[in-house]
């Protein structure tokens, strides 16, 4: 903490620095084996405040900081420059020797570089370094936490400030002091908050009858709202599995529930839309690298096309001359996809394959109270959503789907009345196909992606078409997002194994009840 | 009374099978019964004609395969109900079995220990309630027949009552063996977790090691197969399965002329199943080795393929599928390493695709004959 | 069935059955045989496939170099599809029919567990590479992998000091299998030794393949609000990638709750983007980072082994320690047999031990004499952007194995076969 009062010094003085040379010997100290002489560059360095100085730091940071020849140099792109005095070295030097950081040394100079960019122009970079601080508050921080309210001027950070000022109070000697901190701290939703606030409510620490009834409050608002998030938390990612489980699935509601086939190489197709998304993310590093983000909203059209293809070809071949002994497919398919698995591990090795999240896909919302709603899962909610609309409005407000329904109810009758019912088949188990692809990319996101992934999602999607009843999305969609909710909630209660096999229990005991699903239709073709 | 059914089951039996099928159980009988096990325990082992103990093994497992691919044929060739949960049946009797074998190691575990060893490393201090009585070895027996049974009698009862059939069944009993194989994962359930059970000493006193205890079992479990075999044979030729092959054909039908297809359907199913438990417990101490992956999904739907590649329906072929297609798989393993998925994955295809009654429908329309 | 055909079809697949089980005959001539017993499809293939890889490019190294006592070793790959029984049966297999002179193989300890009666019975000789859970010691078995001792409780006693970040609190977090389990229970009573109380210490186990994290990672938030924690994982494979995602996601730095993990390597890595996980660690007893001559020469032998053979992204292969062990049990074996002047198991297990190497972790390695485990050095690696490890900690010299842990009541005086 001793670290922080040089920040102190540091903030005072932010501006103000001179631009000039930095201390060889504080530098090569960066580069020590050691971890105190490096903490203690750190220090000075961020004590001095200078410009040069907060570019090492951040250097050091992102492993951008390096050895040359005994000095120190900054690796920026393409770019070597020196880092006393922050000029391009050309020839840049060849033999370099990356500095290393472990932890301890991370997290010195986070606390660092959060205290020096708490007066940053831009709001984000404050707001970024305001939470940081909010971890890390001590007696130390509290003048630099004054120095930046008075500066501050956005809400969201004025108010991280004061709660993180608030914590810091209660140390303070005069019980009015300590009443005001305690009352701030009831806004917070943080369990760590409410940790620091538990000592109070006992007679022999907290002397002051007053800030002992104030700090019961306060638990209480605290309690509260962590239980309303924790609440949401889960909700939330009862629904994020339900999407997950739904875009598994969706293509099987297709493809089983409304043309009948049982396509065990349907967890293949998933694969294949997921490396899709791999091979879509190589192309854009190879050819796109600044576009590198958007290789997600590229990857959908490829691995839904891709997907398709092998639908359809394995329709063409296969499934085609099944179509009269659904249990046969079965068969062919489970050899189908042991045909998909070994290509998969030939073509891109039995490793995994490393699909990494997009920027705007990382992080996620912090509700506080130790919830955090990840980006890429709420983008995956919201992208199977679309995918159900367009899928509905494929099935019911086009001339295709009309003609895939037809072929479903009667498809002799169909056949009299001009559909080609060869090429309906082979359209719409394309279109089953491809929507398993696009569960591939949403997989590809939060999952692994290798040879085997499909056999994971195998059994869990056939439960979901099952359960919802054959033949209805609206069945998948609500035994989907039933399913992930309900497999959440027993899982915090139980641990995961018991929630999976309860929820398998559950639905095979469903079944019984309801054969025909959540949403069944009423009709006697059922019995057929 | 006991006499007179028995003079009457004993040639409906062998009235069921036709005398060229005898010729060939005797030849298969001679082979597994004599020759087999007289060349492994005989022959010199530098010998040309010797048979090693890989060769006994390898055959004992795989007609432990084929019990249970006769098993499935009956109901699913005969039924028309395809069980894609068989590998729980087969695991369970394995597990019944294991047990026992278990506690037959006594004290030689690593541990030297009165416990099974997963049970001392999980601090357990005695037995729990289920494994009590399981070292003695009827008991065991019991409980390979017993529990299996009670399942699919239960599990049965409640998916044929709510007239749960074809696709919506075999997703199912996929579901169940599952969730068994999850449950059987947990370590605190009470088998060995994820290694299950392994490194068994002896058996009724015998080592399992010894040559002369494989040919046993090599025996029994030939003897087994001829005997499932026989008794499906004799049990798809009765009246009962006829109506079971009617029942198949159309459930409605059958109703409509006042059969109540449940007590059939249940019957089968439950025979069925406990054969394959049998099969399991004869399994257990040839391969060492018994742990829930067995349970897995994927090994259920292979049952299914070897009787789709032998011919459904025909009892026998589920036999020749099971051997066919374990045959294939040890020797691509071996021989194409990296490649056997491809063509283990094109056989299926091409059986179903070109092959609709499997080897021995092929064999049929190859000598001429019509299907039967 | 007409009766005409059934003898036919029946004998004809009895015939099949013995004709194809019949031995071959074929005997070893020049060559010696050595078996390669690891999965190369099924679930474990993701890891075992680069161990067949760095075999079989080891056995080709020895070759060109003049073989094993004047003769060529000559591999015999099989896969076992990450099915335990088949592995059983493999084993036998190339014991008994291949007779192969030594077998290196084997991940998970279910499939050791499975094999593990055959090499007893026929006297075989099985090298296993992996790090594992202790608790066994068997003579036909050497473990060129690491102890619960050679990798766990120097990585905790790390994070215990103050460059790991003095945690106060422990997260196991595992997949629910007998490596996780016992892994846990030697650190459970070590960390008691270290005077953590039960409360503080928190156990959660996963079902395999689970890629739900959301729950658990929200649970350890929770638990780290109590005091600096730290989280130990022994996640097995593919849960991996899913869990390390959520947790980039969720916000959880390894400045604030380091992660160690004793089966994430450089392979498993390159399953994911390494950006967000930058900081948490891994306890190895090799790292493909480590600087000196004989491991930049290993790793530029497999780039060139991988680019030849053309193996899928051979321009992006890694090495990590379970190939080390691999390559170290390879070169052992085959000074052993030198020394022994023959490849009779017997004669082999007697020689094997007291042997050294030079092995990539630039460290000279040892076969204990008595114990069949080799005394390995630790490194404790922090995870670098671009999916290698920074070394942050290392011992000073390798360590003997105690494959019978002292922390597991009832090991006392077990060390030594």
């Amino acid at each position: 903490m001793r670290a922080l009062s040089y920040l102190v010094l540091a903030a005072l003085c932010a501006r103000a620095a001179p631009a000039f040379a930095l201390d060889e010997g504080v530098l090569s100290k960066l580069a020590s084996e050691d971890s105190d002489d490096k903490i203690a560059a750190i220090r000075h360095l961020a004590a001095v405040a200078d410009p040069e100085g907060l570019r090492v730091l951040r250097a050091l940071s992102r492993e951008e900081l390096q050895v040359a020849g005994g000095r120190l140099v900054i690796v920026d792109g393409d770019r070597v420059l020196d880092a006393a005095t922050g000029r391009e070295l050309r020839p840049a030097p060849e033999a370099r020797d990356a500095i290393t950081i472990n932890n301890r040394v991370r997290r010195e100079l986070g606390g660092a570089l959060a205290a020096l960019r708490l007066f940053d122009p831009d709001r984000n970079v404050r707001l970024a370094a305001a939470q940081e601080l909010m971890r890390i508050a001590s007696p130390a921080t509290a003048v630099l936490l004054e120095r930046a309210l008075e500066k501050e001027a956005d809400q969201e950070i004025r108010s991280l400030l004061s709660l993180a000022r608030a914590e810091v109070g209660l140390k303070a000697p005069g019980p009015a002091a300590r009443v005001g901190a305690v009352r701030a701290l009831g806004a917070s939703g943080s369990p760590r908050v409410r940790s620091l606030l538990t000592p109070f409510l006992d007679e022999r620490a907290e002397a002051d009858a007053t800030v002992r009834r104030e700090a019961r409050k306060s638990i209480d608002a605290i309690d509260a709202r962590v239980a309303r998030a924790e609440l949401l938390g889960r909700v939330f990612s009862g629904l994020s599995l339900g999407s997950i489980l739904l875009l598994a699935a969706l293509g099987l509601a297709i493809t089983y529930g409304v043309m009948g086939v049982i396509n065990m190489a349907h967890g293949e197709l998933l694969m294949v839309g997921a490396y899709a998304t791999f091979a879509m993310q190589g192309v854009f590093e190879r050819f796109l690298p600044h576009a590198r983000d958007w290789y997600v909203v590229a990857a959908i059209p490829a691995a839904f096309v891709a997907a398709a293809l092998v639908g359809v070809l394995m329709e063409r071949t296969v499934i085609r001359f099944l179509y009269h002994r659904p249990l046969e497919t079965l068969l062919a398919t489970w050899g189908v996809s042991l045909v998909l698995i070994q290509a998969a591990r030939m073509v891109f090795g039995a490793q995994n394959a490393d699909v990494a999240n997009p920027s705007w896909m990382s992080g996620g919302i912090d509700l506080g109270s130790s919830v955090v709603l990840p980006w890429n899962r709420i983008v995956i909610i919201g992208f199977s959503l679309a995918v159900l609309a367009v899928v509905w409005l494929l099935l019911n407000r086009t001339r295709l789907g009309m003609f895939v329904r037809a072929v479903t109810q009667n498809r002799a009758m169909a056949s009299c009345v001009g559909v080609s019912t060869g090429l309906v088949d082979t359209a719409a188990f394309g279109l089953g196909a491809g929507i398993a692809g696009l569960g591939g990319v949403a997989l590809s996101q939060i999952a692994n992606v290798g040879p085997d992934m499909g056999q994971a999602y195998i059994v869990d999607s056939f439960m979901v078409v099952v359960l919802g009843g054959v033949g209805q999305l609206a069945g998948a969609v609500g035994a989907a997002l039933g399913l992930g909710v309900v497999a959440k909630f027993l899982e915090g209660w139980a641990g995961a194994v018991i929630a999976k096999i309860a929820v398998l229990a559950f639905v095979i005991i469903f079944i019984q009840k309801r054969p025909q699903g959540l949403f069944a239709v009423r009709g006697r073709f059922i019995e057929g | 009374m006991e006499l007179a059914i028995r003079r009457q089951l004993v040639p409906r039996l062998i009235g069921a099978t036709p005398r060229a099928g005898w010729v060939a159980l005797a030849a298969f009988g001679l082979v597994a019964f004599v020759i087999l096990p007289a060349l492994h325990l005989l022959a010199p082992a530098g010998s040309r004609l010797h048979v090693s103990g890989y060769v006994i093994t390898v055959g004992g497992k795989i007609m432990c395969y084929a019990i249970v691919a006769v098993a499935l044929d009956l109901i699913w060739g005969y039924g028309g109900i395809l069980s894609l949960g068989h590998g729980l049946f087969f695991a369970l009797g394995g597990y019944a079995f294991g047990m026992y074998l278990m506690r037959s190691i006594g004290r030689e575990g690593v541990y030297q220990a009165d416990l099974p060893d997963f049970m001392v490393f999980l601090d357990w201090k005695s037995l729990p309630w289920y494994w009590r009585g399981t070292d003695h070895a009827p008991w065991a027996f019991l409980l390979v027949v017993a529990v299996p049974a009670l399942l699919a009698l239960v599990f049965g009862l409640f998916a044929f009552r709510s007239r749960i059939r074809g696709v919506y069944f075999s997703i199912i009993t996929q579901a169940l063996t599952f969730a068994a194989m999850l449950f059987f994962f947990r370590n605190e359930t009470g088998f060995g977790g994820n290694n299950g059970f392994t490194d068994f000493k002896r058996i009724m006193g015998f080592s399992v090691t010894a040559p002369a205890t494989r040919v046993v079992l090599f025996v029994l479990t030939a003897a087994m197969l001829a005997a499932t075999l026989v008794a499906t044979r004799y049990l798809v030729r009765s009246k009962f399965g006829r109506i079971l092959t009617a029942i198949r054909d159309s459930e409605s039908r059958v109703m409509f002329l006042g059969y109540d297809p449940l007590p059939y359907k249940l019957f089968a199913w439950t025979v069925s199943a406990v054969l394959c438990a049998v099969a399991g417990a004869l399994y257990v101490p040839q391969v060492g080795i018994i742990n829930p992956s067995e349970m897995s999904p994927g090994n259920s739907i292979e049952i299914a393929i070897w009787v789709a590649v032998g011919g459904r329906g025909t009892l026998v072929g589920a036999v020749i599928g099971a051997a066919l297609v374990n045959l294939a798989k040890s020797w691509f393993t071996a021989a194409f390493p990296e490649y056997w998925l491809f063509f283990l994955g094109l056989l299926f295809i091409l059986v179903t695709r070109f092959m609709p009654e499997g080897v021995v429908g092929l064999g049929r329309r190859l000598l001429g004959g019509r299907p039967a | 069935m007409r009766s005409r055909e059934l003898p036919a079809v029946l004998l004809s697949a009895a015939l099949a059955v013995a004709s194809s089980l019949l031995p071959t005959g074929a005997r070893a001539g020049e060559t010696i045989k050595v078996g390669v017993l690891h999965s190369l499809s099924g679930t474990m293939a993701i890891s075992e496939t680069a161990l067949k890889d760095v075999a079989l490019m080891t056995i080709e190294e020895i070759n060109a170099t003049g073989g094993v006592m004047g003769k060529k070793l000559e591999p015999v790959v099989v896969d076992p599809a990450s099915n335990w029984p088949l592995f059983a049966e493999k084993a036998r297999q190339l014991v008994t029919q291949d007779k192969v002179a030594v077998v290196f193989g084997c991940w998970t300890s279910v499939s050791r567990k499975s094999v593990l009666p055959v090499f007893k019975e026929l006297n075989g000789l099985l090298f296993y590479p992996v790090q594992y859970e202790g608790e066994e010691l068997e003579k036909n078995v050497f473990y060129t992998g690491a102890a619960p001792n050679q990798q766990a409780i120097p990585a905790v006693e790390y994070l215990m000091g103050e460059e790991g970040g003095g945690a106060k609190r422990f997260f196991l977090l595992g997949t629910d299998y007998v490596y996780p389990r016992t892994t846990n229970k030697i650190l459970r009573a070590f960390l008691h030794s270290k005077g953590v109380a039960d409360k503080d210490i928190e156990e959660v186990y996963t079902p395999f393949g689970h890629s739900d994290y959301q729950t658990i990672v929200a649970n350890i938030k929770k638990f780290a609000q109590g005091g600096k924690t730290a989280v130990i994982s022994t996640i097995n494979g593919d849960s991996n990638v899913p869990f390390y995602k959520e947790l980039g996601n969720a916000g959880l730095k390894a400045t604030d709750v380091p992660v160690v993990a004793f089966s994430v390597g450089e392979e498993e890595l390159r399953g994911i983007d390494a950006k967000p996980l930058v900081g948490h660690l891994a306890a190895w007893n090799y790292f493909m980072s480590l600087k000196n001559p004989t491991n930049e020469a290993f790793i530029k032998q497999y780039r060139a082994y991988a680019k030849k053979k053309g193996l899928p992204n051979a321009d992006k292969v890694v090495t990590n320690d379970p190939m080390e062990a691999t390559y170290v049990g390879i070169h052992m074996w085959k000074q052993a047999v030198e020394k022994a002047h023959s490849t009779e198991t017997d004669k082999v297990i007697a020689a094997v031990a007291g042997q050294t190497f030079k092995a990539p972790s630039g460290f000279v390695l040892k076969m204990d004499e008595t114990n069949h485990h080799l005394h390995k050095p630790v490194f404790i690696g922090e995870i670098r952007s671009d999916g290698q490890f920074n070394v942050v900690w290392k011992t000073k010299a390798p360590i003997r194995a105690q494959p019978w842990s002292p922390f597991v009541a009832g090991n006392e005086g077990k060390q030594n076969m």
